[in-house]
């Protein structure tokens, strides 16, 4: 036997069987492992291990210019990169003081409500998935396959967005964009109750997902759980009630709670989420229609310092160049001070901790990543239970590696 | 009846005493530093107390002051009461050196890997954490990355081939 395979001490003795899951294993959905000491299936012990992608994004944050971070937070949470860079552009206008006008707000909330729909159905689709039902993933995927295009006609790019700027937006919304969106506010309904009948009351599904991976209010609170995961348990603890951003305030919706916190309660949260976000969009389209006239054309802060202009007018107008100038050779130093900015990411409580000492880039800057803080409860959640549980629980948390690792 | 800043500061500083200083609020978020002895009890005051009940420990991380010698380390926790919808934020300074701050997984199941993080990058060492280990570098890693004293590479630099990796 060659002297590098060194067993652990009284491994041939345990009686349990020691499993790696992961680091890329099909059932987990991204990069991380888990370590599970098995008795027979039922699972004994597990340890998680992540940091497959770490990327030292809060250490790159320290040599940016704020507006070249957006593409960092594209990469945290890439299921709903929009919420992401939106939350980041919020952190930074609430820090140097810029107020964006409501039709920014409203265009903005439709960009996030789409994303959180992408980002729900891929999870309750996976949960579909992984307890053995593949065709609500066919169905619902042709949606965010729509979405997509949307984001598309709105910034360029599908996946990792980059979309709008500190301030607004790049450009206004094109009627492409606003087709594609009523398209999809006119047949996603249809499409998502199908779903829901395939789901919410089979029987199978039911008995595979109900009383798997429970947590309690309490546990959940202590283990820093936000978003949907929480609110299964029963917090109605929502961001974009309890601190509007954005202009939620002016919006009617619910917010989901459920009672036990297993995977049954999650997904169900996520469906209702996805209905509430549609009836949110619909809401701000409404708002969006009602402005008229030069009102229509608002797409961005009247804040020259801060928001980048448009590049026809940097080669025409002397004030547009001499800004795109300033703010891209980084002379415009950023106010002393700190702050912390959070919005309701798809996962949960996305936060964004900027300390500033003047200069160019940010001194440090912290993100609060809801996927790395409520991981930490997935042994505690599937111990005792079936290994097969272990792989729904996992997907109905909605783990997103690269929201784990930054 | 809705908590406000001053109240909080006030029950504080019932507490404390003096022992709790630089009381700031910017952006309405109120802000104070804790010897590093006493975070504890700061925090189990915060968590016990009837009126403040600042029961959710949002965020935990460190930041790095190398020129504020003696006190280098700041740990930062940032703590929510969700019934009343306030948030606090306070800092615990330490020297990096002798980089002990007690460890808070006993209030907060969360704190765990936020401590674990925080170890991993800047090397504070909480003391009574059950399983204090780097979290997302890799383990024969001997050094704390996001410690000022190792900056990014300069973009400029031209002592690199870039033929071979490009710029």
């Amino acid at each position: 036997m060659s002297d590098h395979i060194v067993l652990p001490e009284g491994s041939l003795e345990k009686e349990t069987t020691t499993l790696n899951l992961g680091p890329t294993h099909p059932a987990t959905h991204g990069v991380f492992q888990n370590i599970l000491e098995l008795d027979g299936e039922r699972i004994m012990k597990a340890t998680s291990t992540v940091g497959y992608i770490h990327r030292a994004f809060e250490k790159i944050a320290e040599r940016r210019n704020l507006y070249q971070i957006t593409p960092l937070t594209d990469r945290l949470n890439y299921c709903s990169s929009p919420i992401n860079n939106m939350g980041w552009h919020i952190a930074c206008e609430r820090f140097l003081g810029v107020t964006t006008p409501k039709r920014v707000d409203y265009l903005r909330i439709i960009i996030m409500e789409l994303s959180r729909i992408s980002d729900h159905l891929i999870c309750n689709s996976i949960v579909g998935v992984d307890s053995g039902a593949y065709s609500g993933f066919l169905y619902l995927m042709q949606y965010r396959e729509l979405i997509y295009e949307i984001y598309e006609e709105v910034c360029g790019s599908r996946l990792t967005t980059n979309i709008g700027r500190i301030g607004g937006f790049e450009r206004n919304f094109t009627n492409t964009a606003f087709e594609k969106l009523e398209k999809f506010l006119a047949e996603y309904p249809k499409q998502l109750k199908e779903f829901e009948n395939l789901f919410t009351r089979n029987r199978i599904f039911m008995e595979r997902t109900i009383g798997c991976g429970p947590i309690s209010a309490e546990r959940a609170l202590s283990y820093g759980f936000t978003g949907p995961n929480l609110r299964a348990a029963g917090v109605d603890y929502d961001v974009r009630v309890h601190t509007p951003y954005s202009s939620y305030q002016d919006f009617e919706f619910t917010i989901p709670v459920g009672t036990t916190g297993d995977c049954y309660d999650r997904f169900l949260v996520r469906n209702e989420e996805m209905w509430q976000s549609l009836n949110i969009i619909r809401q701000a389209w409404q708002k969006v229609q009602e402005f008229k006239g030069a009102d229509a054309e608002v797409y961005h802060a009247d804040s020259p310092a801060y928001y980048l202009p448009p590049k026809k007018d940097v080669y025409t107008k002397m004030e547009a160049l001499i800004y795109h100038f300033k703010i891209i050779m980084g002379e415009i130093e950023m106010p002393v001070g700190e702050i912390y900015s959070s919005i309701e990411g798809a996962n949960g409580e996305l936060g964004f901790y900027l300390i500033s000492d003047g200069g160019r880039t940010p001194y440090r800057l912290h993100f609060r990543r809801p996927c790395f803080i409520y991981y930490q409860a997935y042994p505690e959640l599937i111990k005792g239970g079936m290994l097969s549980d272990a792989v729904i629980t996992m997907s109905s948390l909605n783990l997103i590696a690269g929201e784990l690792d930054a | 009846m809705s908590l406000t800043n001053e109240t909080i500061q006030q029950k504080l500083t019932e507490k404390f005493g003096d022992a709790l200083t630089d009381w700031q609020q910017p952006y309405g978020m109120l802000t104070f530093t804790a010897p590093k002895d006493i975070n504890l009890k700061v925090l189990q005051f915060l968590f016990d107390d009837e009126q403040l009940k600042f029961r959710f420990l949002t965020d935990l991380q460190a930041v790095h002051y190398p020129d504020n010698t003696g006190a280098e380390l700041a740990v930062v926790y940032h703590l929510h009461n969700l019934v009343d919808n306030v948030r606090i934020r306070f800092k615990v300074f330490t020297d990096i050196n002798k980089p002990d701050v007690f460890s808070a997984t006993a209030l907060y199941q969360s704190a765990n890997w936020m401590e674990r993080e925080t170890y991993d990058f800047f090397g504070v060492n909480f003391v009574g954490h059950p399983n204090l280990i780097r979290v997302l570098n890799v383990p024969e890693m001997d050094y704390f990355p996001l410690r000022k004293e190792f900056p990014l590479e300069d973009q400029t630099r031209v002592d690199k081939d870039d033929e071979m990796f490009g710029r």
